[in-house]
């Protein structure tokens, strides 16, 4: 068992600096308490890494980490056979021909090193959307039967279960066999005082008012349609910004100077400029 | 919710009514869900929520749909009022029907005092809840029929007016008005207020749901996801977020029509490479290299119908468009109502593409006399940019095809048809309506094929077919 309660992944998320609401703790607990992987999807700079990373931190797992990209296969992401050692084995002992495929031969790569780790372990999927659509296929049977087929040595079953978590942008759909067997996140964005909440946790030292500010003022910018809303890890960097400029009172002419922080498309800052009624940068 | 069986029978009964309104849920997530009712504290409604939506809501569009289903067959326990409201309202709302209707009741100036304490605080409170289902008891119920009551909102809204409390409240915030703390409190003060419109509503409908049955009001109360609005119905929210799904589609739509493209048809054989290859097998091509695929990009004409009838469908189609920019090699836009200009310098890279629109009525020559006229406009368009539509131009026409009864011109549609690669026509109207009054779908749909188009879902999978 990884938890016992949704309120003790809260409590203990929040020891590591993670708030979890009600929607994370519940889908935590579960995935642990069911086995099932947790699939979180939402957009980017929303805390779907650092939910992984604070699972393992507050459990004491080991964090093993598979990041997705084009053209991912089974090689780097499940095993691989050391054909160069393999090579050297047999020139040097003709009768070697047998003992090749043995353990001493094999790469582990992210999946299988999960999959056979003794100890507890966090297994972090990142970005799933970002693989090729056969990587999802290579996933389905570690997901749900917790085994590894390689041919030259067996089925290799999980000593004990990983914990499981896909992250995903949603650039594209991932396909509804994958999304059956995983419980199902979406990180969005969070309501003002949650967000203060975060503040206060991530940047050390930000006055409670400024926090509250700007959240408040983030919320207003999420409201407007903007090619791209400013995600969380932006309002902590922008926080951050803040706090590097030693300001404590955050006025109009301080965010015109610094929206840079949050909003990376020159269409956005004119949008947001003009509709907010800040002093535009000239 | 006290025996296993009645539990067995409210989870199948809640699954149904998911699927009833068009959230897939199969068999083998219904079961995770019943897993996870088994390690889950059933008495805390929060966390029964969650586990119902991480094992059945896969998609974020569908979850408004499926927290309103959930607020009906799991509805929160009341204490005190439950058997209160039978007799009180038996003679309450006789009587509170009448005082709304006539005069203020007395208490009412307090009553609004606390609700605009409430919407300056936090809306996850639990007595926000609390006040706006005690003030559905006391002001939602009206005569629907000679002798039968039922529950509205609107009275419970009109009583209180939560919009006219707005001076108030950012009095109250704010040192002084102006500027950005009341753009940034106004924001707070919506976002509470629709709050509270939605605990209203939904008390409304538990209500309803007491007293003539889930399924009935489960029926009527769950608005399809998003990506099934019909764009000539949607709602002034329900545009606002289809256009901010514009941005997300476009990134999906790129991913998949870039993935595709890659691997999608393999080049001709490349004879050089594989004569090459062959040397060291002996002269024997053992392995064949292909050419990569050439990407075959269409330029793009779209033509689209900005009367007001069909405006909210070829805006959204528009802005699609322009945010594929880079899966065409070029795109021109026209638009018309009865007569065409060209609107493509409005939606240049980097440019406002709400201005845009806003701009498009005002700076494009678009309108004569205002009542759409197809003929008119394929004339006209032939005439003015004879050099648009080219061997490689995929044409492609946004419109109702209802003409005002004037000429049809299905003689130029036919040439310019005839001059483009490809020509499509997207009517956002549904197939059934097609030809009824003044449509003529039925003869340019002989002449240009044409799609029926009427939400996002529609409209993904045309753009697919288009740039493959």
């Amino acid at each position: 068992m990884w938890f016992a309660s949704p309120d003790e992944v809260r409590g203990r998320l929040t020891a590591v600096d993670y708030l979890a609401d009600d929607g994370i703790a519940t889908s935590v607990f579960l995935a642990g308490a069911l086995g099932k992987p947790l699939l979180a999807e939402g957009p980017a700079g929303g805390g779907k890494t650092q939910l992984a990373k604070a699972v393992a931190e507050a459990t004491g797992a080991r964090l093993i980490r598979l990041q997705c990209y084009e053209g991912l296969d089974e090689a780097r992401a499940l095993y691989e056979w050391n054909y160069k050692k393999q090579l050297l084995r047999i020139q040097a002992d003709d009768g070697a021909w047998d003992d090749i495929f043995s353990e001493e031969f094999l790469l582990e790569r992210p999946l299988l090193k999960a999959i056979r780790s003794e100890e507890p372990t966090v297994l972090l999927i990142d970005e799933t959307d970002k693989a090729d659509v056969e990587v999802e296929g290579l996933l389905l049977e570690i997901l749900s039967d917790y085994q590894i087929t390689i041919p030259e040595l067996g089925t290799i079953t999980a000593a004990r279960r990983p914990y499981v978590v896909l992250t995903s942008n949603a650039t594209r759909e991932l396909s509804e066999a994958l999304k059956r067997r995983c419980l199902y996140l979406h990180l969005g964005y969070p309501t003002p005082e949650r967000e203060r909440d975060i503040l206060l946790a991530q940047v050390p030292g930000l006055p409670a008012s400024i926090a509250g500010q700007l959240a408040r003022t983030v919320a207003t910018l999420r409201a407007l349609e903007l090619k791209k809303s400013p995600s969380i890890a932006e309002t902590v960097d922008w926080a951050h910004t803040l706090l590097a400029l030693g300001r404590t009172e955050l006025d109009e002419a301080l965010i015109g100077q610094t929206l840079g922080v949050v909003l990376k498309h020159n269409s956005d800052q004119v949008r947001a400029a003009k509709e907010l009624g800040l002093p535009s940068r000239s | 919710m006290t025996t296993p069986a009645s539990l067995v029978d409210r989870h199948v009964g809640f699954v149904h009514a998911l699927r009833e309104a068009g959230l897939p849920v199969s068999p083998a997530e219904g079961l995770d869900a019943a897993h996870a009712l088994m390690v889950v504290d059933l008495t805390e409604r929060e966390t029964l929520r969650e586990a119902y939506a991480a094992t059945l809501v896969k998609r974020p569009a569908h979850r408004p749909g499926f927290d309103l289903l959930f607020d009906l067959w799991f509805p929160p326990v009341i204490g005190g009022t439950q058997e209160g409201p039978e007799e009180s309202t038996a003679e309450g709302t006789a009587e509170g029907a009448a005082v709304v209707e006539t005069a203020a009741p007395p208490e009412l100036p307090e009553l609004r005092e606390r609700l605009a304490e409430l919407l300056m605080g936090d809306p996850a409170d639990p007595a926000f809840r609390e006040f706006a289902r005690a003030m559905v008891g006391r002001f939602g119920q009206v005569q629907a029929a000679p002798g039968r009551q039922s529950w509205f909102s609107f009275p419970v809204l009109r009583a209180l007016s939560p919009e006219t409390l707005v001076a108030r409240m950012l009095t109250a915030m704010l040192d002084e008005r102006g500027g950005l703390p009341e753009k940034v409190a106004r924001r707070q003060i919506a976002r509470t207020i629709e709050a509270f419109t939605e605990a209203v509503a939904s008390d409304v409908r538990r209500r309803i749901a007491e007293e003539s049955g889930i399924e009935k009001i489960a029926r009527s109360a769950v608005r399809p996801p998003i990506d099934q609005v019909d764009f000539l119905r949607a709602s002034k929210e329900e545009l606002a977020r289809l256009r901010r799904e514009v941005y997300p589609l476009a990134r999906r739509l790129a991913t998949r029509l870039s993935i595709r493209q890659k691997r999608g048809r393999r080049g001709r054989l490349d004879f050089r490479r594989t004569v090459r290859a062959s040397l060291s097998t002996g002269g024997v091509p053992l392995t064949t290299h292909l050419r990569p695929p050439r990407p075959h990009r269409p330029e793009l004409v779209v033509l689209c119908d900005a009367s007001d009838s069909v405006s909210t469908f070829s805006h959204f189609t528009l802005l699609l468009t322009f945010a594929l920019r880079e899966q065409f090699t070029k795109v021109r836009a026209f638009a018309f109502v009865d007569t065409v200009d060209e609107i493509t310098d409005l939606f240049a890279p980097g440019a406002d593409v709400l201005d845009a629109i806003a701009r498009l009525t005002e700076t494009a020559d678009i309108v004569r006399f205002g009542r759409t006229d197809y003929g008119h406009v394929f004339e006209r368009f032939a005439e003015r940019f004879p050099d648009a539509v080219g061997p490689r131009t995929s044409l492609l026409i946004l419109g109702d095809a209802r003409s005002n009864y004037q000429v049809p011109a299905l003689g130029t549609l036919k040439r310019l048809a005839g001059q483009a690669r490809h020509a499509y026509w997207l009517n956002p109207e549904p197939r059934a309506r097609w030809d009824t009054g003044d449509s003529i779908a039925t003869p340019y749909g002989s002449v240009v094929s044409m799609h029926e188009c009427r939400n996002v879902a529609q409209l993904a999978a045309f753009v697919e077919t288009l740039a493959s």
